[in-house]
């Protein structure tokens, strides 16, 4: 893959690598007193020293050929397929490991990186911008150039945003793994982290404007439309999160601008507009394209999808002060923020409703085709979801379900219904395409993928749904004499069945994800295999291919 | 700050309905305007052209 | 209209913006109002300022990822005053650069715990829950009592808190180190300062029971214990502004 770069691009490569070893440096220098940062800065010379050293073995490689000018520039997506399956399997098993320390809380072994605290950033970190971010970076690039009819304007910055974007997840998984958080849910990485996310994601932004700049159809296709709301939110809300002091420049550690309840309402217009432009926009972006290219049929209404469309953009912004129902914020916030997220469900159910009736008259196919399957239930878990969304909002329910259970119930059914059945639908019809394959390795295997992540939502779902309400209710019982009825602990002891139950749930989604992974590895291997064959130009079956299997993407 | 927080409070309550309004009636009438049709028609079958290259 | 859209369109870049615009201004029509809160949010003029160790300690808590499990947060509902004590007001987090009202009651919640728990049952607590809560699922902190907790640069936190907004004064953040070592070990020359810059309701004492060595665990109960005590306001009768 590096050879296809044009020599200037190898040029630029080592220009801006050198930079970032410079910076690697100076983080080592700043942080000499302070662990954590200089932790940080060796792994970022370590980055970029070696990718400095691949560049350089490749460096005298001849100019690739004008014909790639005529083709699709697809590298960036493979690595970016094969990166978030890793994450996958990191993130998830990381979440079944901290679904079993509430089970059984002394698998910490007393080691301070391995306590829940600084686990569940992992996990969440791990799932969301590891396996989602790349899996949106991914797919947003395959479909920007298809739907387009345009090659990426040049071969550099999809890798530099990739890599980078890698880079930051590293960080800041490493990071918590430390000790250092802003404690921040889901915008746990510390400045210099953020920082770094600020320049990547311009440089993806960029990507997406040249090439929209140069499409060759007219109408920009609304999957894109999607992906930029994604794109651009998730800057605006970074950044402003993110504000922060850093105690020094040779502190790794920061404090917030914001304070208090101000601080809790930027905090969750962040977090719950995450949810939005993040699990939701991108991933839209992703089923309004892949689910009617697999199921061969053209989207059932593109209007409906314009206006939900806006609904989203619009309405979701208003949401995120339902997180904060009867607290200090004043309450007309708090109102405003229940009323949007309750006619939310409009822009929400037009879209899974849009999506399901495209299969109306395939349902054959669905039931043929797991791949296709997955991307249905994604759209009926999608519903599902954004309608507990809206009912959890209602400030009455929600002064049952808020600080419980259920709230996880419910951001997992997004997450493991939805985000991921969506995502693990596109690859399986993705990686085909992309490695050239009529079909994946094992479709059988795509069938028992299916089924694990179907079961593992359902049992997990199920579980939370339980012991959140049985936790929201305990808490609230009050006994004859008029005094509460159950103290914490009787509330906590109540949770120990369905603790295991989420944890076993979480091991069968993991499990897919596994077997899922598998698949993925044995497709590209069986491409590799077709093409040493190809090149040697017989039809004889080759020794198998060992060292050379799982380098994909070149 | 010289504007207090109620006529912030007041102003958000308010406009903030008109505008959403105002949003919606736009959508809608450009997703309904009838020479639009065909524009939405082409962008829901051009994905699904078996062509797998750039546009010349 | 639709010729505005198709140019729209047309030019990425106005895309751009119309995303932007739209989904900005909800936010911005939501939060500003808040940035002139102070108008509304209850007085609290006893409210005091966190010690650098009650800082030091905060910033463990922030560390090991307490908020993931507990809230500082007690809604303004019945059963929660009465589990945990007077609701929270906006006023008794306004110094927290963050805040740290948590969205997730694993364990209870912590807004009121400071002087609820003796400091050794918080050190126990802390070296293994399960040895005070047969059935806690808490993990177990003991390396907080193995670390000494590093405070020579806390006169820095406290310089950085001021620039954000907290009134901290010179005074303090000169002696940020010593009032640390000082508020753990009342025997020491160092514990009269720290009466004298953060006030006569301080607690000071040996938080972990070992005088000889200032420790993380010092830092983290120190903090717990301080939970819910920076004001009164909460105790006194119900304001009328507000809400």
């Amino acid at each position: 893959m590096l050879s296809g770069l044009t020599v200037s691009e190898r040029q630029l490569s080592l220009v801006v690598l050198g930079l970032l070893a410079v910076c690697g440096l100076a983080m080592i220098g700043a942080g000499r007193n302070d662990d954590a940062l200089g932790t940080h800065g060796f792994i970022v010379l370590g980055v970029s020293l070696g990718l400095t050293f691949l560049v350089i073995s490749r460096y005298f490689d001849p100019e690739p050929s004008q014909e790639r000018l005529s083709e699709y520039y697809d590298d960036p997506t493979r690595a970016g397929i094969i990166l978030a399956m890793v994450w996958a399997v990191i993130g998830m098993f990381v979440g079944v490991w901290v679904a079993a320390l509430l089970a059984w809380p002394d698998l910490t072994f007393d080691a301070a990186w391995a306590s829940f605290g600084r686990l569940r950033p992992v996990h969440t970190n791990g799932v969301i911008f590891g396996f989602g971010g790349n899996a949106l970076i991914a797919t947003s690039l395959h479909v920007l150039q298809r739907t387009s009819r345009a090659r990426l304007p040049d071969q550099f910055s999809p890798w530099f945003v990739l890599i980078g974007y890698n880079l930051f997840c590293i960080i800041a998984a490493s990071g918590y793994l430390m000790g250092l958080t802003q404690s921040k849910e889901y915008a746990e990485p510390e400045w210099y982290a953020d920082i770094w996310l600020v320049i990547v994601w311009v440089v993806y932004f960029l990507i997406y404007i040249r090439t929209l700049q140069r499409r060759k159809e007219p109408h920009i296709y609304v999957a894109n439309w999607y992906y930029m709301a994604f794109i651009l939110v998730v800057a605006v809300l970074h950044i402003v999160n993110n504000l922060a002091l850093p105690v020094s420049l040779g502190h790794a550690k920061s404090y917030s601008v914001f304070s208090g309840v101000q601080d809790a309402m930027v905090q969750w217009w962040y977090g719950h507009n995450a949810v939005a432009f993040f699990l939701t926009a991108g991933f839209l972006g992703m089923l309004y394209y892949y689910l009617p290219k697999r199921a061969e049929r053209p989207i059932f209404s593109y209007r409906l999808s314009i206006i939900s469309f806006w609904g989203i953009t619009f309405m979701y912004m208003w949401a995120g002060s339902h997180h904060l129902h009867y607290t200090a914020l004043p309450q007309w916030v708090q109102t405003l923020g229940m009323t949007f997220s309750v006619v939310l469900l409009v822009p929400s159910w037009a879209s899974a409703g849009n999506a399901l009736a495209t299969l109306n008259g395939a349902w054959h196919r669905v039931r043929d085709d797991a791949t296709l399957r997955f991307m249905m239930v994604a759209a009926v878990f999608y519903g599902i979801s954004t309608f507990e969304g809206s009912f959890m909002a209602i400030r009455a329910v929600n002064s049952l379900s808020h600080y419980t259970d259920w709230t996880v119930g419910h951001v997992h059914a997004g997450a493991l219904g939805w985000v991921a059945m969506i995502t693990f639908g596109s690859f399986y019809a993705l990686v085909p395409w992309m490695w050239k394959q009529g079909r994946m390795y094992s479709p059988k295997l795509v069938e028992v993928h299916f089924w694990f992540a179907l079961a593992g939502t359902v049992i997990y779902v199920f579980a939370m749904w339980n012991s959140g309400i049985i936790q929201g209710l305990m808490w609230r019982t009050y006994n004859d004499s008029g005094t509460l009825a159950y103290s914490f602990i009787d509330s906590l002891v109540a949770m120990h069945p369905y603790y295991i139950a989420r944890t076993v749930g979480g091991l069968f989604f993991l499990i897919g994800a596994v077997v899922g992974a598998y698949n993925i590895a044995m497709t590209i291997r069986m491409a590799r295999a077709a093409k040493v064959r190809e090149e040697a130009g017989t039809d004889v079956p080759l020794p198998r291919p060992v060292a050379t299997a799982m380098q994909a993407g070149e | 700050m010289d504007v207090d927080h109620d006529s912030l409070v007041a102003f958000a309550k308010s406009w903030g309905l008109f505008y959403l309004i105002a949003l919606a009636a736009g959508v809608l009438v450009y997703v309904f305007w009838p020479s639009n049709r065909k524009r939405f028609d082409r962008a829901k079958k051009s994905i699904l052209d078996k062509d797998d290259r750039p546009g010349e | 209209m639709p010729t505005f859209h198709r140019r729209l369109e047309r030019s990425a870049i106005g895309f751009v913006l119309a995303i932007i615009g739209v989904s900005a201004i909800g936010g911005f029509v939501e939060i500003a109002p808040l940035f002139t809160i102070d108008e509304t949010v209850e007085e609290a003029r006893d409210m005091r300022v966190y010690t650098p160790l009650e800082l030091a300690g905060r910033n463990v808590y922030i560390r090991e990822g307490c908020y993931a499990c507990h809230s500082q947060m007690i809604r303004t509902l019945r059963d929660e005053v009465e589990r945990y004590g007077p609701f929270s007001l906006a006023a008794e987090s306004q110094y927290d650069h963050p805040m740290l009202w948590g969205s997730k009651r694993t364990g209870p919640d912590l807004a009121r715990i400071g002087g609820k728990y003796s400091d050794a049952w918080h050190v126990a607590h802390l070296i293994n829950p399960r040895d005070v809560v047969p059935v806690s699922v808490m993990p177990r902190y003991g390396w907080l009592q193995r670390n000494a907790l590093r405070f020579e640069d806390l006169g820095r936190h406290l310089a950085a808190q001021r620039a954000l907004g907290v009134p901290y004064s010179e005074a303090m953040i000169a002696n940020a180190a010593a009032d640390a070592r000082g508020q753990a070990n009342p025997d020491s020359s160092e514990a009269g300062g720290v009466a004298e810059r953060y006030g006569k309701a301080t607690n000071i004492r040996v938080f972990d029971g070992d005088p000889g060595r200032l420790t993380e665990m010092d830092a983290l109960v120190a903090y717990l214990q301080v939970l819910g005590r920076l004001t009164d306001a909460a105790h006194k009768p119900v304001p009328a502004a507000g809400k």
